[in-house]
């Protein structure tokens, strides 16, 4: 126990005296966490919207009026030709282009129907399916309108019944994505800072020729892995107490859950982090290759763990590969216990999962570790 | 009277694939005794060394150190050695005194000794003044003087030196011989690899290891008679020769 002890109080000092490292443990998170949650957002605005109108009459004005009175639509200019249109969306400077043709109004008067041509830049899919979608609800909504102003005119016909659903959202009632990100990102850096300090620290001693030195004491294995990773843990609680403060005061993000639950669960995950940022520096020879192998993980951890793009629109076999990953469950928990108030029955399978990978993750850092080659 | 044996090597073998680094080497040290290990790069000493100390397995022989086998009992002989490496292997990011503090402390001494070590180290090698200075700050040759002390706080039995003198100046070289003379008179028993022939003099006996094997091993004075030169040097150079 008091060799434990010499070994933190050695790891606390070489961490506070590391002046380039500590910006990068506590004022790189707090960056990460104000810019990501502002900039992470699937909401879709600002959309570069342009027009060529072949029509020119008041209900083609009436049309493009609607678009420009929308927050998410910024009407830029109108083009004189389709090549114009097509250069400029080359160019990125438009993304919607909306077609009127001629006799436009003439054939809603008259035929009642009347077509528009509409081109999205689709590069980005998703983006796209929600300009679509702007565009049919300004569309649809200009419909009534003229379906309005048509039947004034004409005879009284039957107004066809519409049946609407009213939803009802709950949990995050105004629909903020900054309450559904600010909690995912917060698992996003207290994992990236654990596995990247914890992953380079042994490495480190081997590069500098100290573990050498370490493994001809008699020091215990356990010993030294307890002593070594202890201080990230603790680090590592140290940075979701920041985050969750940062969450709370510029995020206003609610916590409707238990606390020390949360905390109760991340002291368990970080333990899974910490046992795979120690295996990868048992099987690395440089502080490079440990960076280097962390990375591979952590962006896919990242990119499959359900924090920008959901789980169940993954493919099956991805689905599955998302088990067994830990940052999945942390992101599900923090959700979860923030946002929805769960308890822990609730979050009970996803606990035990993270308890029995942080036990084999330790099991094999520990195994692995070896003081005789 | 018979002195005994800190350390005997029978038919040790180390092999990384098809290359033998260290071919079935015997010797024995004797308790007290400053024992040359020398030969030249890539002659296979400090991996003889690391078998010795505990942090390599040897393919095949026996040894013992301090009592203790090499296969089994690493844990225990390292209780009972200090190991001062090539490669300069202190916290540079530490001061003298912490350093001095973590290392007692994994060798589990208990605070009242560290204390009582620090300050009795402290002022041998005259470091008062720098003693909260950072141990990346101090010269070459006061590293390697402060890491052969720390090699020595948990009053190991045996101390494996690793080319202890690399790159530095004489004065120092001299000093840290005295303080290895010092140590042997203590009663601790050393073991020291070197290039500089000059040092092989100051041992008790060497070995010298070409090419895996252990080529000749007696005083320097008796080796000088057999190879009828009159330095180390020499002996070394007709060994090294003889096998090219």
């Amino acid at each position: 126990m008091k060799t434990i002890g010499y070994i933190i109080q050695k790891e606390f000092k070489q961490i506070f005296r590391n002046k380039g490292m500590l910006p990068i443990i506590f004022i790189l998170p707090i960056l990460q966490l104000v810019i990501l949650a502002n900039a992470a957002t699937y909401e879709v605005k600002n959309i570069k919207f342009a027009y060529i109108d072949y029509d020119h009459t008041s209900s083609s004005r009436a049309l493009i009026e609607k678009f420009n009175a929308s927050t998410y639509f910024n009407v830029l200019t109108d083009f004189p030709s389709p090549e114009k249109a097509s250069s400029a969306m080359l160019a990125g400077e438009v993304d919607v282009v909306l077609e009127i043709p001629n006799h436009f109004e003439r054939n809603l008067l008259k035929e009642k129907t009347a077509d528009l041509s509409i081109t999205i830049n689709a590069i980005d899919g998703a983006a796209a399916g929600v300009e679509s979608g702007y565009v049919n609800q300004i569309v649809q909504s200009f419909n009534q309108d003229v379906k309005m102003t048509i039947m004034d005119t004409s005879k009284k016909a039957v107004q066809p019944v519409t049946i609407e659903g009213i939803p009802s959202f709950w949990y995050n009632i105004t629909l903020n994505y900054k309450t559904f990100m600010v909690p995912g990102i917060l698992v996003l850096l207290v994992t990236m800072i654990t596995l990247f300090l914890s992953g380079m620290n042994i490495v480190r001693e081997k590069e500098i020729g100290t573990l050498e030195q370490i493994n001809v004491t008699p020091i215990r294995k356990s010993q030294f892995i307890i002593g070594k990773l202890f201080p990230f843990w603790i680090i590592g609680m140290g940075l979701l107490t920041i985050g969750l403060i940062l969450a709370k005061v510029i995020f206003n993000v609610p916590m409707v859950g238990s606390l020390l639950l949360l905390y109760a669960y991340t002291s368990i995950y970080i333990l899974v982090i910490l046992g795979m940022g120690l295996l990868i520096s048992n099987f690395t020879d440089t502080q490079q290759q440990a960076m280097f192998i962390a990375w591979f993980f952590v962006v896919i951890f990242i990119l499959m763990s359900g924090l920008f793009t959901p789980i169940e629109s993954m493919p099956r076999w991805a689905q599955i590969v998302t088990e067994f990953n830990p940052i999945k469950y942390f992101v599900e928990i923090v959700r979860m216990v923030l946002l929805k108030g769960s308890g822990l029955m609730d979050i009970l399978p996803q606990l035990w999962k993270t308890l029995l990978y942080a036990i084999i993750m330790n099991g094999l850092a520990v195994w692995s570790y070896k003081k005789v080659n | 009277m018979k002195v005994e044996n800190v350390i005997e090597v029978i038919e040790l073998t180390k092999t990384f694939g098809d290359f033998t680094a260290v071919n079935a080497i015997s010797f024995e040290v004797k308790k007290g005794e400053i024992f040359g290990f020398l030969g030249a790069n890539g002659a296979g000493k400090t991996t003889a060394m690391k078998m010795l100390i505990g942090i390599s397995k040897p393919s095949s022989g026996t040894a013992k150190v301090a009592g203790f086998d090499v296969f089994s009992q690493t844990e225990s002989i390292k209780k009972n050695i200090g190991y001062m490496s090539q490669k300069f292997a202190l916290y540079d990011d530490l001061t003298v005194k912490e350093n001095i503090t973590f290392f007692g402390g994994i060798y589990g001494l208990t605070r009242k000794k560290i204390k009582e070590k620090r300050e009795q180290l402290v002022s041998e090698l005259g470091l008062e003044n720098i003693s909260n200075k950072l141990v990346g700050s101090l010269p070459l040759g006061w590293k390697q003087k402060l890491s052969f002390s720390v090699s020595l706080l948990h009053e190991p039995k045996i101390v494996f030196l690793d080319e202890p003198t690399g790159g530095v100046d004489p004065i120092t070289r001299r000093q840290f011989w005295e303080m290895i003379y010092k140590a042997a008179d203590q009663g601790t028993t050393i073991f020291v690899t070197t290039h500089y022939m000059d040092e092989a003099e100051y041992c008790d006996r060497v070995s010298i290891m070409v090419e895996g094997k252990i080529e000749a091993l007696d005083t320097p004075k008796k080796l000088k008679e057999q190879f009828k030169v009159d330095s180390m040097n020499q002996v070394f150079l007709k060994l090294a020769r003889n096998i090219e």
